[in-house]
Order: C-alpha cells, then structure tokens, then sequence
C-alpha cells in the first residue's frame, strides 16, 4: 500500500517537474486546460467512490467533490468563454489523464475498507500533487487576472479537500 | 376593574420583560470566497444569525463543541438562532481550512 502510493506521489512529482523542464511556462490556455482537466480526474475518480465506497463519510465525500469540482469547472468553462480562449491540451494534460486512468483501473480491483481506504489515501495525495502544481506553477504562471483569482479560488477549496481528506483517513485507521 | 387590581399585572410584565433579552438582533456573517467575515463576531442568545454564502460552493458552519450545524446551499441565505452562550469555534465539514469564532453572551 505505501510502496504502490509512494510511486503514485512519484509519478505525479515528476509530472510536475516534467511539465516545468519544458522550459516555458504554461501559458493560459494550457493552464485553463490543466486545471479542468485535474477536476475532471477527481469528479472521475470521486463518481467511482459513490459506487463503491462502503463507509458513509467517504461517500459523502465523494459527493462533496463532484459537487465542488463541478461547480469550479463550471466557473472554468464560464471564464474561458469570456474571455474567448480556447483551453490547449497539452503534456502536462495528458500525463494527468494517463495516470489518473491507471490509477482508477487499480482502485477498481479493490473492495469495502480497502477500497475506502486507498481512495481517501489517494485523494490526498492527489489533491497535495494539484495543490502543489497550482502554488509552485500554474497561479505564478497565469497572465490573466481573472483566471489567476479563480485559480486562487480553487486552490482554497482543494487545500479545504485535503483537509477533509486528511480527516477521513484518520478516522478510518 | 378597579386600578389597584392592574398593578400587579403590570409589574409582572414588567418583569418578564426584563428577564427575556431587550431586544434579539440579527447579525450577519457571509461567507465569501471561503471565508467567514467577519472571522470574529460577538452575539447573545436569542439573536439569529444570517448566514449569506455569496460563493457558488455549499459550505456549512459548524461548531466544533457541537452546539449548531447550518448548511449553506450556494447563493443563498440561511438562518439560525443562537440557543447557548459560550465562545463558540466553527468551521466549514466541506473545507476544514475555512475557520471562525462566534462568542455568545448568555
């Protein structure tokens, strides 16, 4: 369990640095697609959980982050018609969405506590990953202002997610 | 009805009225970008508090000692009643970071 999160942590790490030792920042269409592109991953991942998460706080959970994810992608979709940008797929994009694909075909091997467990567990450390990126990368790298804020804006709720997250595990030991 | 006969009716109510707090006010508390404002506030018993989430996010306020618990649907104002004094911490269940003081006179 800790071997297989460790290289989960990992892969998303080097994700990261992948993405900066591109050399350019991101620009704001590639940020605006990161960034929905990293809810949609955990609205995914979160829609699984409702199906198969036995404990009721972690469904619960799971409903918050469809819930918030939506609605954050929804103001994501709002900003980038305004603004009349279209979002660029990107590396970074495709590695989110490349590893978060193995990572649902690995949760959906498990069952009751177990599954519970290695979802809350992955959903921090995928929320610290997103959290990371948007702190270090993305918000520093955004050029319109609007799109920062909302970036800024996510980064609360995501850091609110971990927190909850957090909590959960701890009560699941 | 003779006056006499009033009085004692009268000072009872006055009395009641002074028991029963003047006069219960309405605060209000938004939340805002994922914050409570203002993070500390100060209310007696028997105030309502208006809850006004301005945020497209659901968040509650719930006190950590268990005394309220309100959820705050988007977009929308809520209200509840203060019940018990004290020096109340509360928080949002959906985002933990989100974190304020009520203090509650008796």
């Amino acid at each position: 369990m800790f071997i297989r999160l460790s290289a989960a942590i990992a892969a998303l790490s080097l994700l990261g640095s992948a993405a900066l030792a591109q050399g350019a920042k991101p620009t704001d269409p590639q940020i605006a697609h990161i960034a929905y592109t990293a809810g949609v991953i955990d609205i995914n991942a979160a829609k699984q959980a409702i199906s198969k998460a036995g404990n009721k706080d972690v469904k619960a959970f799971a409903e918050d982050m469809v819930r918030d994810h939506e609605a954050v992608n929804k103001q994501a979709l709002d900003l980038v018609k305004k603004l009349k940008v279209t979002p660029e797929d990107n590396d970074t994009s495709k590695a989110l969405s490349k590893q978060a694909t193995d990572k649902l075909a690995e949760l959906n091997k498990l069952k009751g506590a177990d599954y519970d467990k290695a979802y809350v567990a992955n959903e921090i450390a995928y929320h610290k990953t997103v959290n990371s990126a948007l702190e270090t990368q993305l918000i520093p790298s955004a050029s319109n202002a609007e799109l920062k804020s909302l970036l800024q804006t996510g980064l609360k709720i995501f850091q609110g997610h971990q927190q909850h997250a957090e909590q959960i595990a701890a009560k699941l030991k | 009805m003779r006056p006499g006969h009033c009085l004692p009716f009268i000072a009872a109510l006055l009395l009641g009225a002074a028991v029963v707090p003047a006069h219960a006010a309405t605060i209000q508390i938004t939340i805002d970008n994922l914050v409570f404002v203002p993070a500390e506030i100060s209310a007696q018993v028997g105030d309502t508090i208006e809850w006004i989430n301005k945020d497209v996010f659901a968040h509650t306020a719930t006190a950590r000692n268990g005394d309220f618990d309100v959820t705050t649907p988007p977009k929308k104002t809520v209200t509840s009643v203060l019940k018990k004094a004290g020096s109340v911490e509360y928080y949002c269940r959906y985002h933990p970071n989100m974190k304020a003081v009520l203090t509650i006179a008796p």
